[in-house]
């Protein structure tokens, strides 16, 4: 990536302590380079914070940022900062309008890329239809920190007829996913870890209420939304299914894994449904919406390798996966960190 | 048996055992590389990382293996400098680009990670690094085989060969145990049409009551194996007894590093402490690793011993069959 600075800031090339400090230096970083890059992005209103004005139902959340490397092929922790709030907004029902922007800077931080990270903020903005309404800038010392962490919280408004919850699971349920799995969490590893067998996997990253949207018009009968960010896909549906107390189960042969993240997956012993993406859903409906609602996602770029990956049973609150020989197995909860295996 | 642990993982993910007859059961051998790694060596690692000066590389895989008191996470989270790397070469790369720091490599494993760890030796070598340093524990597959089939102990009707390990070795020895044992052995893969192929040549072998060694791995395994990664082995390492986690110690069962290359050999380099090395008493590893018993007749399976705070190393490692067990088996 390239980090092109088409007007020079401030006399500053990397962000120093004083650029937290409340004086002068803030306020111009502030103005000159997260204001000015966030643009029409923002609701500027030099206030202590904004007076929103929100009728009905609102669905609020949080969510903070620390991925390293700060740039990855199809991303960075700008747009994935707003992204991911978003989609935790989207997967409560909700049509996201507002977010907050809180950075953690670390003393040292090239300017420019802070600039460019803001531009991807902006972006992701303006593609999900929010406005970053309130923020805050800290600079924390050198070593304290790691480059940059971001936390953005969101809120949007929940139309009356939705009701989105793990409670409201249904025997006979399907359970679709958008995307393939794995894409994010390989294109970071793969970068992290300079891996030299060269994947050109891209981050799925990317803002879920155009598909959510899609999905409402065809039926407001959506039982439960989840993206699979951090524990991949095995972990949310171990999640849904103990807060339900229903059985999932899942068809490995179903699951639309790229053949490079598979490949990769296997090259350093990890298991795709446990690393993360960042643009993807689970839907579960009943099953007379799933074609319906398959055809649209498919109509769409975000959900063109949309499947039907597995159902809802009445059985123990464990999530099953048939395997691509036919047997069966426990898909359970992961046990700490996915470490790299050996050989 | 399968020997392999990557075969046990494969056996336990596709849930193999549920296709069997109910005549066919797998045995699982010691074929996991971090489970056989003696507690001695983790806790020497664990010293080692303690040291100031010194930076720790490893595999993934060992960084949550239980020593005498703690694991390398845990020295980490303490403030050592544990890192982790896809390969040796990368420790290389650690050392030079770190002149000031001591770095360690944690050598471990079968015949498979063996040459590529005497290569990150012989290029410490000539580029004549002086703080690259190998902690080795490496072992070899055959010995292993042969004291579990001489205990009298196993009950095995026959052998599923390590398909990796072979892919260096070549299967020579396996006829040799094939021949000497009375067992039919095939060299076998990881993928389960792999290892059912593999079941099915045993079997087949045993109705005709054939002792051979056969490849089913073709597409990887030759009769002869890598002689290039055989020789940077041999020129790095040399035989010598070892002594396998839960096992006990086996004649000409390892490799350690040859004396010109001592300058490299941490465990001579820097001076550790007598470490006095203690197991947790209910956990059964060394059975299970020698397929006396299968990792749910651990009174501590699932309950105090967890992938989260494992007792045993095979509760750890991808290729443990604990885990395997543990992640693929447990319906609680």
């Amino acid at each position: 990536m390239e980090y092109s600075c088409p007007s020079p800031y401030n006399e500053y090339d990397k962000i120093l302590l004083a650029h937290g400090s409340g004086g002068r230096l803030s306020d111009r970083l502030i103005r000159e380079v997260i204001i000015n890059e966030l643009g029409d992005a923002c609701l500027d209103s030099s206030h202590d914070g904004t007076v929103l004005d929100i009728p009905g139902r609102v669905a609020f959340t949080t969510d903070s940022f620390v991925v390293s490397p700060l740039f990855f092929p199809g991303g960075n922790i700008g747009d994935l900062a707003v992204n991911g709030t978003v989609n935790d907004l989207v997967c409560c029902g909700a049509i996201p309008q507002y977010l907050s922007l809180a950075l953690i800077i670390e003393e040292g931080l090239p300017v420019n890329e802070l600039a460019a990270i803001i531009r991807s903020v902006a972006d992701a903005a303006r593609k999900a239809g929010v406005r970053i309404v309130t923020g805050d800038t800290k600079v924390v010392e050198k070593g304290k920190g790691d480059r940059i962490f971001i936390n953005t919280a969101g809120v949007g408004i929940v139309p009356a007829e939705r009701d989105i919850s793990p409670t409201r699971l249904k025997d006979g349920d399907e359970i679709i996913i958008t995307g393939n799995i794995a894409d994010h969490g390989i294109a970071v590893l793969a970068t992290r870890e300079g891996l030299s067998f060269g994947t050109d996997v891209i981050s799925d990253t990317a803002p879920l209420n155009e598909l959510a949207e899609l999905l409402f018009a065809v039926t407001r009968d959506i039982h439960v939304l989840r993206d699979p960010t951090r524990g991949g896909v095995a972990s949310a549906l171990n999640e849904i299914s103990r807060v339900a107390g229903k059985e999932i189960i899942i068809e490995e042969a179903y699951i639309p894994v790229d053949p490079q993240v598979m490949g990769a997956c296997e090259i350093m012993g990890f298991d795709p449904l446990y690393i993360a993406c960042e643009g993807r859903m689970l839907i579960f409906l009943p099953e007379k919406w799933s074609d319906k609602v398959l055809k649209v996602l498919k109509a769409h770029p975000q959900g063109q390798n949309a499947a039907v990956i597995g159902r809802v049973s009445n059985g123990k609150p464990i999530v099953k996966m048939k395997t691509v020989i036919g047997s069966t197995r426990v898909v359970d909860m992961i046990a700490g960190e996915q470490l790299p295996r050996i050989c | 048996m399968e020997i392999c642990g990557g075969q046990t993982h494969s056996i336990m993910k596709y849930n193999l055992p549920e296709l069997l007859p109910a005549k066919i059961r797998l045995i699982h051998g010691p074929g996991c590389p971090v489970c056989v790694t003696p507690l001695e060596k983790i806790d020497k690692a664990l010293a080692l990382a303690a040291i100031n000066e010194v930076t720790l590389t490893s595999f993934g895989d060992m960084m949550r293996v239980p020593g005498s008191s703690g694991d390398l996470l845990g020295a980490r989270a303490a403030g050592a400098d544990v890192r982790i790397v896809f390969s040796p070469l990368d420790a290389v790369e650690v050392a030079i680009g770190n002149p000031d720091r001591m770095v360690v490599f944690f050598a471990i494993g079968f015949e498979t990670t063996a040459p590529a760890n005497a290569l990150a030796l012989l290029r410490a070598a000539s580029l004549k690094l002086n703080n690259f340093f190998l902690l080795c524990s490496h072992v070899l597959v055959p010995p292993a085989i042969r004291a579990i089939l001489s205990s009298g102990n196993a009950m095995i009707d026959g052998l599923l060969a390590p398909g990796h390990v072979c892919t260096i070795t070549g299967y020579r020895e396996y006829a040799e145990i094939a021949a000497e044992f009375n067992i039919p052995v095939a060299v076998t893969g990881f993928e389960p049409v792999d290892i059912l192929r593999g079941i099915e040549a045993v079997c087949l072998m045993k109705e005709e009551g054939r002792h051979e060694a056969v490849n089913r791995y073709e597409r990887s395994v030759t009769r002869e194996g890598n002689l290039l990664a055989l020789n940077s082995m041999y020129k790095a390492f040399t035989v010598c007894d070892m002594t396998w986690r839960g096992i006990g110690r086996i004649p000409a069962s390892g490799l350690t590093i040859r004396d010109e290359f001592s300058n490299f050999d941490a465990e001579k380099q820097f001076k550790l402490e007598y470490i006095n090395t203690a197991e947790p008493e209910i956990c059964i590893a060394g059975k299970v690793l020698q397929g006396l018993a299968t990792p749910d007749e651990c009174e501590a399976f699932g309950t105090v011993c967890t992938p989260e705070t494992p007792l045993g190393a095979p509760m750890v490692s991808s290729e443990g069959a604990c885990s395997a067990y543990y992640r693929y088996k447990q319906s609680k």
